[in-house]
């Protein structure tokens, strides 16, 4: 049997006859596709202008000042705290700067707290001992399915009610819990530390490049070097000796007790702890479904393969569980990651300064409320975009690689 | 030779029960070292605090509206800032001789939406019930006609005004949701830019910056001399958001169905939105019914915000309830925790019937 090839039958055959003309009609499905889009954009357009017109000309009628010159002027009033000293005599935008820094601040302690407690969780899900298996369970019902506004507004009464009075604040070593906050050490700046942060900066390029040394390494003979612990070791040794040429500064600035309040040291208002504490015990109850919800998609069979090939159960965990795992885990993580950042704008209920905060006071006081929540939206919209884009980058490093 | 005696070699052990209590305590509680020790830690630490928060909540606890009982040394929970306010706190700044109203509305509307989760009720005159009871709602709620005296919206309040706003908003928020979805798959350029515009732009913003612009800022958006209530404007807010975060659940299903239907429903001759609506949605929706469910819970517990904006919903009015009377705000916590009971309530039911809606889902799957 002989089969023509493509090329050989493009010989053989005889000219193709030209592709019939495009017949242009008025119920072609191109047509109506563009008629529909047109009516939809002028249908939305029209809606657009028709609110942007009402709007225009209410703040006429009532005499509202538009634009954003606003934020020039000194705001007027003070803020509860603030990363860098502020007073009432400083522009709006520093303001709205510092809630924007308050809001980040919160969120990313936040996810940070969020990812342990909620991976513990999870994970303690599958734990042997039934004791901590149900109350991991318990955890994550209660958790999950009370507001987290009214957990909100719970912790910061519990923080501004059950706490005792800064006289007689709870002492854990240098640590001091009362009403106003968890005050603790903190080091006095000196050159020294400089010198430690470059000494890190210095050790994380060593680490990076052992690591590659070891990867080289392995692919070429199949000796697996540590790629987690001896990386740490490095960067923490190179910060140290760093620090020891700065001449090892050791000087704490330690609260103490006053008479009425804890003096000196860093301090975290109930305010924010309220926020953070809230926050990171809301989500965390997701963060343990989706983490579940994970380990459970690899199937039994990967690690059991892992096992039959000889490999110790961690490097089955760590080699072919986990990235498994984290492949289904990681969209959703970011989704209750964006959750968090968001619903820090709850803050707003318990007095914390956050962006939303701010913007409302200073919606109260100008009255420019069109230009406060475009200014919070658009707050929102660039950490949700930067937040997504990142583990979307994150997500396509850990997805299948397929060929 | 010698003669071969029997010998009986001495019996087998029994073998380790692993039925039983105690076996079950063995296996998960003590079967090595390290989780013996985690179950004495845990365990301990449990026989320490349960029953402590056990005596304070119940047996220490305060149950008669009387203020003064609760601050006598060692009583523990008052109770009875529950047993005293419950009415506010349950229908906010209702009239208190017309709160039989609310109660009565609130209990059809749960029966509803009881209803509506049995699936002996999916049938079309569903819509026609839903439009029915809520016209009663408001009617029973807003008065003014059959003798009924009129309460103004901003007098409505606590659990009727919760479960309104998360089940109204939901039903409203659907048919866009299924559009938007709809549209987000679309091939036509310009309808896909601007549901993909609206879905991302609501999900990248807090709910609450959306009731913000719905208080401060639709005002503004409506010609001069129009006026809206408050309540309908949240309203038109929560369901802007609800329908952006359905949308893309939704989306998720139409996602799921294999290309091979739509094919074998153009070949019938089907048209776009006969397929749509004979073909893909029945599947696709199906699929989507647990997330949906987890939406709803969701949009239930977001109906506290709205609060912030100064509409008194259960979290709203307790708040109203006790910081007015200093008599009872040292008890605050105890009200928190009857709302709480009251949220968790709805939203453990609600998310256990999601998971037994998956399994009657999947059921047809497993095969």
């Amino acid at each position: 049997m002989v089969y023509s090839t493509p090329h050989l039958k493009a010989h053989t055959m005889t000219e193709k006859p030209p592709p019939p003309k495009k017949t242009w009609s008025w119920r072609s499905q191109a047509f109506r596709g563009l008629v529909y889009q047109i009516i939809a954009f002028a249908v939305i357009a029209s809606g657009l202008w028709w609110l942007a017109s009402n709007t225009l000309y209410n703040m006429q009628v009532r005499g509202i000042q538009s634009g954003f010159d606003f934020l020039w002027g000194p705001a007027g009033f003070d803020i509860g705290e603030s990363l860098y000293p502020f007073d009432s005599s400083q522009p709006y935008w520093q303001a709205f700067l510092i809630g924007l820094t308050n809001t980040l601040r919160v969120a990313i302690i936040g996810i940070i707290l969020t990812t342990i407690l909620g991976t513990l969780l999870g994970v303690g899900r599958f734990s042997r001992n039934a004791l901590v298996r149900g109350l991991c369970y318990a955890y994550v019902e209660l958790f999950r399915n009370v507001p987290v506004l009214l957990q909100l507004l719970m912790w910061y009464l519990l923080f501004t009610e059950a706490l005792p009075m800064a006289v007689d604040a709870w002492t854990l070593g240098p640590l001091f819990l009362s009403k106003g906050g968890l005050s603790f050490p903190i080091p006095i700046w000196a050159t020294g530390h400089l010198w430690g942060f470059f000494g890190l900066i210095a050790g994380c390029f060593v680490a990076w490049g052992y690591r590659r040394w070891a990867i080289r390494k392995f692919e070429a003979t199949g000796q697996l070097r540590s790629m987690f612990w001896i990386p740490l070791l490095l960067t923490i040794v190179a910060g140290v000796l760093g620090w020891l040429a700065g001449g090892a500064p050791a000087e704490l600035n330690s609260p103490v007790k006053g008479e009425f309040a804890i003096e000196n040291g860093g301090s975290l208002t109930p305010e924010f702890l309220a926020v953070l504490i809230g926050l990171t015990a809301y989500t965390a109850a997701f963060v343990a479904e989706v983490v579940r919800s994970g380990i459970q998609s690899v199937s039994r069979g990967q690690g059991e393969a892992a096992a039959a090939l000889g490999l110790s159960q961690g490097h089955s965990m760590k080699l072919v569980q986990l990235p498994q795992a984290l492949r289904v885990i990681i969209p959703p993580m970011t989704n209750q990651f964006l959750n968090l950042t968001k619903n820090s704008s709850l803050a707003v209920a318990i007095g914390y300064p956050d962006v939303v905060s701010i913007a409302n006071t200073a919606l109260n006081q100008t009255g420019r409320a069109v230009e406060c929540i475009a200014i919070v939206m658009l707050v929102y919209l660039t950490t949700s975009l930067a937040t997504s884009l990142l583990m979307n980058w994150y997500n396509s490093r850990s997805a299948i690689k397929e060929r | 030779m010698t003669a071969q005696t029997f010998q009986p070699i001495a019996a087998r052990e029994a073998p380790v029960k692993t039925e039983g209590l105690v076996a079950w305590i063995r296996i998960n509680l003590f079967s090595d070292v390290p989780t013996s020790l985690m179950t004495l830690l845990v365990g301990g630490i449990l026989l320490y605090t349960v029953p402590q928060f056990l005596s304070w909540a119940l047996f220490r606890a305060s149950w008669l509206p009387d203020y003064d009982a609760c601050r006598v040394e060692g009583v523990g929970a008052c109770w009875g800032v529950v047993t005293e306010k419950y009415r506010f706190i349950l229908f906010g700044r209702y009239p208190f001789e017309e709160q039989w109203r609310p109660l009565l509305a609130t209990a059809l509307m749960l029966a509803l939406l009881a209803a509506s989760c049995m699936r002996a009720f999916w049938k079309p005159w569903l819509v026609i019930l839903w439009v029915v009871v809520l016209g009663v709602f408001f009617t029973l709620m807003y008065g003014n006609t059959l003798g009924l005296s009129k309460v103004e919206t901003d007098r409505w309040g606590g659990l009727p005004l919760t479960i309104l706003l998360a089940s109204l908003s939901m039903v409203m928020a659907f048919p866009i949701a299924m559009v938007v979805a709809l549209g987000r798959r679309s091939n036509l350029p310009a309808i896909r830019t601007f549901c993909t515009i609206y879905v991302e732009l609501i999900r990248g913003v807090p709910l609450i910056s959306v009731l913000f612009m719905a208080s401060f800022m639709f005002p503004l958006f409506m010609p001069q001399g129009v006026s809206i209530d408050v309540l309908i404007r949240v309203l038109v807010g929560i369901t802007l958001f609800a329908a952006a975060y359905m949308a893309e659940v939704i989306r998720g299903g139409l996602q799921a169905i294999p290309k091979g239907q739509l094919e074998a429903a153009a070949s019938l001759g089907l048209s776009y939105w006969q397929t749509q609506r004979k073909i893909v949605l029945p599947q696709a929706l199906a699929m989507v019914v647990p997330s949906i469910m987890n939406n709803f819970i969701g949009l239930f517990k977001d109906t506290s915000l709205v609060t912030i904006v100064s509409l008194y919903e259960l979290t709203g009015a307790l708040s109203l309830a006790l910081n007015s009377d200093a008599n009872w705000r040292p008890f605050k916590i105890e009200g928190y925790l009857f709302i709480t009971m009251i949220y968790f309530f709805f939203c453990f039911s609600m998310s256990r019937y999601s998971i037994w809606v998956e399994k009657q889902v999947n059921k047809g799957k497993a095969s």
